[in-house]
């Protein structure tokens, strides 16, 4: 205590360290903000070359340029780097930059614990990656690695797979931990829960989430270890188990984590929205119980993606009952972001066109869902592209497109230099039509009776596949613009000033741009 | 033709129904009544949703032309409104209603429990079915059938391509037939979407699912779970015929029985099991171990010059192509294929890419059988 006061009084700076130790040890929010979102920029292109892969191959009919169990490989590290490694810490690294700022926190609650949680990605990605070169190859049997096969017939690098998922999750706890200490303790005077952000309050819900799921997909890779390893039965019929169990258990984790890659960008969006139509967010206080409600209902109807494995009819009629229902709180976001834009005063700055963009894609991917939601009929789509379909229209228009939003919108503040606003308008409109060539054929094509996650296919699907892998490299190639932009932002540029944008509200920007290296030293006051 | 479509396209994505006339856009309507119904019931919802998307899009994009700044626009400040709140909770709410509805009576129908005409047993395998018919002799398995240089793209690809087998399931029309649908090795999923019957066949576990097929046809489908390696390459084709033609079918399975045990009794040649192996190579081992025999590296073993092929590994190689080996990919081929199907696969082995291993007869792996 008295060196902290004996600094302070001599004036001592508080600044970073020099060299690679700034960033090895740093307790920083901001140092360890900027590097869970680099490592999910570099995670996101490796995930995205993996992607191009699989729609270079589906280009045509017929075997080309993998071979199908290299295909295999390539959709099931595509699946879990992109939502593991790209969409997961693009979050928790905007929340480690923005939420002490926005609630007024010098920094973190728990500092040290901050580095910890980031440091162990690079080596859960490094293991999981290597798995690649391994014999044998990869994981292989799909994002959602369905027992049996992804326990007796997997190939022998599974363990590793299992060991890197674990070491995800504590990461994430371990993340989701310092976001709840943070919020709750360290939030500036007169700050009350009803008058935090919206983009704090979905990281408070999402982090609760977490906490609650992630010890359950923990528990299914145990239990796939023990089965591979220790001859315990849990998903083998032969010994007394049931490969339908893993589903339960998966999704029971699945199907949060899915709010969990969403709830922060409903936060995101709720930011720029009235930042860019100059007024207030409207019905703040139905947003917060919307996303409450989306939350708790995220937890009742894992099996909607599992109505084909034989359920019975009390069981299909719940889930679908419960399902169904998540369309009303997530109506109400959207209409409460429309009434937002109504009668605003609106300009459309790169970070609002990707937020509007966001409202209108999401919404579409929100109709396939209810679709989807209806059980006789998800015995046509399921398993087919149109989920394919679904799925990215919530996950790339919506997470992706808003975690690329919050990244122009504060972009300025963490480096004190406006971005290239034409090049980023032109990322945009890149992006926005790329993702619907890519992505809207596929509901087509599933409708059609394309099945997922195959490597060649009949010729009736050929002429949209074409169409949705041109889509892709497109997409795919027009994020090099969001990287150059930010490497050139980064270096310099016209200087921010510190409210940066005209309709911007909180406490962040009442700091300095870039901000001080401790955010708040002194808390500030909130009416 | 594809870049003629191409261009068309690109000319403009959603103009007018012509345009998709030739592309297949949306769910087949089917051949059953519960496909009929889950086809009435998908476009109900369709049509919900893009009303409620004209709506609320059409608004969105008002605010966005009309409360533009650069319009000289100027914000108001409410951003609170009760009524407004509680209705936009209500109104969603009432149509949800309204659309579970029709949702639950259909799912009423399809689950109807009552006696089927006909059972068949189908299941999975990595990557097969295999059909049989409860209460009548008739049991067989039903593989791709689209060349390997089609898929390979050294042949001009066929009509329904990847979409056929060797052997379908044939059923009758206009009676209730029912699928019991289970899977020996990984979670396959059966699916027909004209019947509108998908169901998956968990190791272990049977599940059920049934069919009245009103029109005589072929119906095709696909696996519909990942499975592993060859999950793309595994159809389903129902044959839907007649009742007469489906009983003069029954009568031929009894003779095609009679001629398989006929052959496996007589006296069998090296030279004509290995050519008759080198067809049932194709179709149940190349897949793996590859058109060269040297396999996978890491996944699957070679079969070129290894201690098995020597001729005191005949019996072993035997024993392992007729019982699998368990832990691994390997399958007990011994009820998939007939005896001379084996006999003669496993003396092509033997004897293909230069190995020199002897040869076994079809009554050498009846006997195998029976130990």
């Amino acid at each position: 205590m008295s060196t902290l006061e004996q600094t302070a009084s001599t004036g001592h700076h508080h600044g970073p360290a020099k060299g690679i130790t700034r960033w090895l040890y740093t307790t920083n929010h901001k140092d360890i903000g900027t590097m869970y979102l680099i490592f999910s920029l570099v995670m996101f292109m490796v995930g995205g070359c993996m992607a191009l892969t699989i729609r270079a191959e589906l280009f045509q009919p017929g075997l080309q340029l993998i071979q199908p169990d290299f295909f295999n490989q390539m959709t099931t590290m595509h699946g879990l780097i992109m939502v593991f490694g790209a969409v997961m810490p693009a979050f928790v690294g905007l929340a480690n930059w923005m939420v002490p700022m926005m609630v007024g926190a010098p920094d973190m609650a728990l500092p040290r614990m901050n580095n910890w949680s980031f440091w162990i990605l690079p080596f859960a990605f490094s293991m999981m990656l290597m798995t690649l070169f391994m014999d044998g190859g990869g994981p292989n049997f799909g994002w959602t690695f369905y027992a049996p096969l992804s326990t007796t017939y997997a190939p022998p690098s599974v363990t590793f797979f299992i060991f890197a998922v674990h070491m995800m999750g504590i990461s994430s706890i371990m993340g989701a931990i310092n976001i709840i200490a943070t919020i709750f303790n360290l939030r500036a005077p007169g700050m009350t829960f009803m008058k935090m952000p919206l983009f704090v309050w979905t990281w408070l819900i999402t982090a609760f989430l977490l906490i609650a799921v992630m010890p359950v997909l923990a528990g299914v890779v145990t239990m796939m270890l023990m089965d591979i390893h220790f001859g315990t039965s849990f998903f083998n019929a032969a010994g007394g188990g049931d490969p339908v169990l893993f589903q339960h258990v998966f999704w029971f984790f699945g199907h949060p984590e899915v709010y969990i890659m969403i709830l922060p960008a409903f936060g995101i969006v709720s930011e720029i929205i009235p930042t860019f139509a100059r007024k207030k967010l409207f019905g703040y206080t139905s947003m917060v119980y919307a996303t409450s409600s989306i939350a708790i209902l995220s937890f009742i109807v894992w099996a909607h993606h599992m109505f084909t494995v034989g359920m019975p009819l009390i069981g299909e009629l719940f889930f679908m009952f419960t399902t169904m229902l998540i369309a009303v709180p997530t109506g109400v976001k959207v209409f409460n972001w429309i009434a937002t834009m109504f009668r605003g005063s609106m300009t459309f700055e790169t970070p609002m066109l990707f937020a509007v963009a966001f409202v209108v894609l999401f919404t579409i991917g929100g109709f396939s869902g209810l679709m989807l939601a209806i059980a006789p009929v998800d015995f046509q789509y399921h398993d087919t592209y149109f989920v394919v379909a679904h799925f990215h229209y919530v996950l790339v228009p919506g997470a992706i497109f808003s975690i690329m939003a919050a990244t122009y919108y504060w972009l300025p503040k963490w480096t004190g230099n406006m971005y290239n606003e034409s090049m980023g308008k032109l990322h945009f409109w890149l992006s926005f039509i790329g993702v619907n060539i890519t992505f809207f054929p596929m509901h087509f094509i599933g409708l059609a009776g394309m099945p997922r996650r195959i490597p060649d296919y009949a010729l009736q699907f050929a002429d949209f596949n074409m169409v949705a892998s041109v889509g892709a490299f497109l997409f795919g190639f027009s994020q090099l613009l969001f990287i150059y932009n930010i490497v050139c932002c980064a270096r310099g540029g016209k200087k921010a000033t510190d409210r940066v944008w005209e309709g911007s509200h909180g406490l962040e920007w009442t700091l300095t741009s870039p901000p001080p290296y401790h955010s708040f030293s002194q808390p500030p006051k909130v009416d | 033709m594809r870049c003629n479509r191409l261009a068309l396209l690109l000319s403009g994505f959603v103009i007018s129904p012509a345009v998709f006339a030739e592309w297949e856009v949306n769910l087949v309507r089917g051949v059953t009544e519960i496909s009929h119904a889950i086809f009435d019931l998908h476009m109900i919802i369709f049509y919900v949703c893009v009303a409620i998307a004209v709506v609320v899009f059409g608004v969105m994009l008002w605010a966005i032309v009309y409360h533009r700044k650069s319009r000289g626009a100027k914000a108001q400040h409410f951003h609170e409104h009760i009524w407004v709140e509680i209705l936009w909770t209500i109104v969603p709410f009432g149509i949800l209603v309204a659309m579970a509805v029709p949702a639950t009576q259909t799912l009423i129908k399809m689950y109807d429990k009552s006696e089927a005409d006909i059972n068949i047993q189908v299941t999975g395998y990595q990557w097969k079915w295999r059909y049989q018919y409860l209460g009548q002799d008739i049991d067989f398995f039903s593989n791709l059938s689209t060349p390997q240089d089609q898929i390979n793209n050294e042949a001009v690809k066929g009509e329904n391509y990847l979409l056929e087998v060797d052997r379908p399931v044939v059923i009758p029309v206009g009676k209730k037939v029912r699928f019991l649908i289970t899977a020996n090795d990984v979670i396959h999923s059966w699916w027909v979407p004209a019947l509108a019957v998908k169901q998956d066949a968990i190791p272990g576990f049977i599940n059920e699912a049934w069919t009245i097929v009103d029109e005589p046809g072929i119906y095709r489908g696909q696996c519909a779970e990942l499975c592993g390696r060859d999950h793309g390459f595994m159809p389903v084709v129902v044959d839907a015929r007649s009742e007469a033609d489906y009983q003069l079918w029954l009568a031929s399975q009894t003779q095609a029985q009679e001629a398989a045990q006929a052959a496996a009794e007589q006296t069998w040649t090296m030279e004509a099991l290995i050519s008759k192996g080198e067809e049932v190579y194709k179709t149940s081992c190349l897949a793996c171990h590859q058109a060269n025999g040297q396999g996978i590296p890491g996944a699957f073993p070679g079969l070129v010059n290894t201690p098995l092929m020597a001729s005191d590994g005949l019996m072993e190689h035997a024993r392992i192509v007729v019982h699998g080996r368990t832990g691994t990919a390997m399958q007990a081929f011994g009820e998939q294929l007939s005896d001379v199907d084996l006999a003669a696969v496993i003396t092509y082995e033997r004897n293909a890419w230069g190995n020199d291993g002897g040869m076994i007869t079809p009554q050498q792996i009846k006997q195998l059988k029976e130990e």
